[in-house]
């Protein structure tokens, strides 16, 4: 009974906030929708009893990446409304939609017609409360090699961050490159509508 | 093997509803760091997807994944955003649109 | 049924037994009347200690020693006007205090703020005939919560500082997120050090792991603590690293254009942060509520020497405030990167192998002299590259020193 209370609440959540990210045109509005969305899968985290992976959503998602995101749009100044009427392809957005849709229902039907079956557990699940020990020795005995990868994974994509917003000093300044506008700047500069 | 109140076609129906907004996202909206977000729905979706099947099978190996997931994505992010950062910086106000050539 | 698995409260809820909630809304309601009476203490406190470092009076007009200073201010907090700037994105804008509040909250439900841990007992007391924990609730990560409750409370500074519409909140906002997300990782690895001695995630089992005097502050050889307490100081964004609100150079920072309830809102944020920072620093380095116990009942002792520390080190923030000096934010964004992560990461794995030395009956001092050569070969490497980055970037003309 609580858990479908959960499970019902939770989902709402999560629909609500991925709707949010769609529709909101101002990325920073879409930014927090996506926080909802993943505050909802880590409650069902929970009611799934994966606590350690709950905690791990909230740290490495809510906490790092969509504070990433967050940070960009506020250092580069790129929290203008985005308009949503212009349309460079025309029919994209509509086809775009209806591959969605059918997707979705395609998805859908195929997990409600079908009956979960599945081989016999190779990592035997044993639910003593030490679900975070279990999970450690699986990392290091059984997947030893893709935790090693991800730490290369790892140390590629910082070594990629920083060449990538490295700049050369030496470099010509460009006296005509469009400056961003800020929050603060005088009104006439900015494009968005002001309520 | 313990089966919760709330059955897994759920959770997984749920999953699927997520997935498909997240491709909705990627293909309907412009903004390079929106489509971002709805890549990250994606790949919650199927995190969600994981969990469910490790608690239906008794097999912790569907959390292990998941943990390699989240590696995976915070990698996808650090990258994406500094592609992301250095476009914009040459453009403001650029779409996915405009980023079209394989050069600054 | 053990008294963990009661509090541990499946979060499920499967097996309801009534008079097991009662206890937990009794402890909800304790917990937060405890901190906010704290939150009032802490304000009188900081401006009290702060005014005699400095020769001053300090406040003195409401009640004795002008104790009631706090309420007074609160309620001229509530009777100002509230206002919305006109270029505020208001619906953040209203969120926002929320978001910094509610974190604050959340965090003290996992601290064990009593309870005898003497003799074996697992800090276990009975009220109303169920056996329970002095917490609001033992999760079985609740370290972890900490961290991401943490993590959480930087999204109503930033959001306050964007949401605002005007420059100097920005520049607060965006100085916040960056070193919260920064201290946030040596964080992380000074608590892992704890951990790896506990061996457990949940806080109560961190607390019995230290008794009697086995604190994880000695335990650890003392470098995770000091990294905890300056991480700490600076996800608090307490001063010396209050760069978020530097009054000479942004005005007021983040929360430049709050006024009235929900600037208070983020006032009692602040000092409440600092009350639950310094409870989990009692929690995972000094024992929390263990300690000896004198006459009377073991459960009240508890409490007390969890007070005693907890004192200590709101003494402690509030003396860092009234002597050290801000940082200048690269500085800040030095400590954090090439001093705090390197060197917790480091220790982090002297630990480890002396974990496993302990464990398989190696020699301890063959175990400190090849790790000492690991560590020394790792620091000379990235002391190495600190000097290629700073001699190109001179080559480039970008810095002349």
């Amino acid at each position: 009974m609580v858990e479908s209370f959960v499970f019902a609440v939770a989902a709402v959540v999560i629909v609500a906030g991925a709707v949010g990210v769609l529709v909101n045109r101002n990325p920073v509005h879409a930014a927090l929708s996506l926080v909802a969305t993943l505050f909802g899968v880590a409650v069902l985290f929970v009611a799934l009893e994966a606590n350690f992976l709950a905690a791990v959503q909230v740290i490495v998602y809510a906490g790092a990446i969509v504070v990433l995101f967050l940070f960009v749009i506020m250092l580069l100044g790129v929290d203008q409304s985005e308009d949503l009427d212009v349309e460079p392809l025309i029919g994209q957005r509509p086809a775009a939609i209806a591959i969605g849709v059918v997707l979705i229902i395609g998805l859908t039907g195929v997990v409600l017609t079908s009956s979960l079956t599945g081989a016999p557990a190779a990592h035997e699940w044993v639910r003593d409360g030490a679900e975070v020990a279990q999970i450690g020795r699986l990392l290091f005995t059984d997947y030893v090699f893709a935790l090693e990868i991800t730490s290369l994974l790892l140390l590629v994509a910082v070594v990629g961050a920083v060449t990538l917003a490295r700049t050369i000093r030496g470099e010509t300044v460009d006296l005509d490159e469009p400056v961003p506008v800020l929050p603060g700047d005088p009104v006439d500069l900015i494009d968005e509508d002001v309520e | 093997m313990i089966v919760g109140a709330v059955s897994a076609h759920l959770y997984l129906s749920l999953s699927a509803l997520l997935f498909g907004l997240g491709a909705i996202g990627v293909m309907v909206r412009r903004n390079p760091l929106v489509m971002f977000m709805s890549i990250e729905l994606m790949l919650n979706a199927v995190n969600l997807t994981f969990v469910t099947f490790a608690r239906e099978l008794d097999d912790l190996a569907g959390q292990v994944v998941v943990l390699f997931v989240l590696v995976v994505a915070a990698a996808e992010v650090v990258v994406g955003l500094g592609i992301i950062v250095s476009v914009l910086r040459q453009r403001p106000g650029a779409t996915a649109d405009d980023a079209s050539l394989l050069r600054g | 049924m053990t008294p963990a698995q009661v509090l541990a409260l499946d979060p499920l809820l499967i097996d309801v037994d009534w008079g097991v909630v009662g206890i937990v809304v009794l402890k909800v309601v304790v917990a937060f009347t405890l901190l906010l009476v704290s939150v009032l203490f802490m304000v009188w406190f900081e401006r009290k200690a702060v005014s005699d470092l400095q020769n001053r009076i300090g406040p003195n007009r409401a009640g004795p020693f002008g104790l009631f200073q706090t309420i007074a201010d609160g309620l001229k907090f509530f009777m100002k006007e509230d206002s919305i700037p006109d270029r505020a994105d208001r619906r953040v804008f209203v969120l926002a205090p929320y978001l910094a509040a509610v974190p604050a909250f959340l965090v003290f439900a996992v601290v064990p703020i009593g309870g005898d841990f003497s003799d074996g007992n697992r800090g276990v007391i009975r009220i109303f005939g169920h056996d329970t924990l002095m917490q609001v609730a033992d999760p079985p990560v609740g370290i972890l919560f900490v961290l991401a409750m943490s993590g959480i409370a930087v999204y109503g500074i930033m959001l306050a500082g964007w949401s605002s519409g005007s420059k100097y909140p920005l520049l607060g906002s965006v100085r916040a997120s960056a070193q919260m997300v920064s201290y946030e990782a040596a964080l992380g690895l000074s608590v892992a050090a704890v951990v790896l001695f506990s061996e457990t995630l949940s806080t109560n089992g961190i607390v019995a792991a230290q008794v009697p005097w086995g604190w994880n502050l000695w335990a650890t050889g003392l470098v995770p603590f000091v990294i905890f307490l300056i991480a700490a100081t600076a996800e608090l964004n307490r001063p010396p690293f209050d760069l978020v609100e530097a009054e000479q150079e942004l005005v007021g920072g983040f929360n430049t254009e709050y006024a009235s309830f929900r600037f208070a809102l983020f006032f009692l944020a602040e000092f409440m942060n600092v009350v639950t920072m310094s409870a989990i620093i009692v929690t995972l380095f000094l024992g929390g509520p263990a300690g000896p116990v004198l006459v009377g009942p073991g459960w009240m002792w508890g409490t007390i020497w969890f007070t005693v520390k907890l004192l200590g080190f709101l003494f402690l923030f509030v003396w860092f405030r009234a002597t050290l000096p801000r940082f200048r934010y690269d500085q800040l964004m030095v400590l954090g990167w090439k001093v705090l992560i390197p060197l917790a990461l480091g220790w982090f794995l002297l630990l480890a192998g002396l974990k496993v030395a302990d464990g398989a009956d190696w020699n301890p001092i063959a175990v400190v002299a090849v790790a000492a050569v690991g560590l020394l070969a790792g620091y000379g490497l990235l002391a190495s590259a600190l000097w290629a980055a700073r001699r190109n970037r001179e080559l480039e003309g970008e810095v002349s020193i």
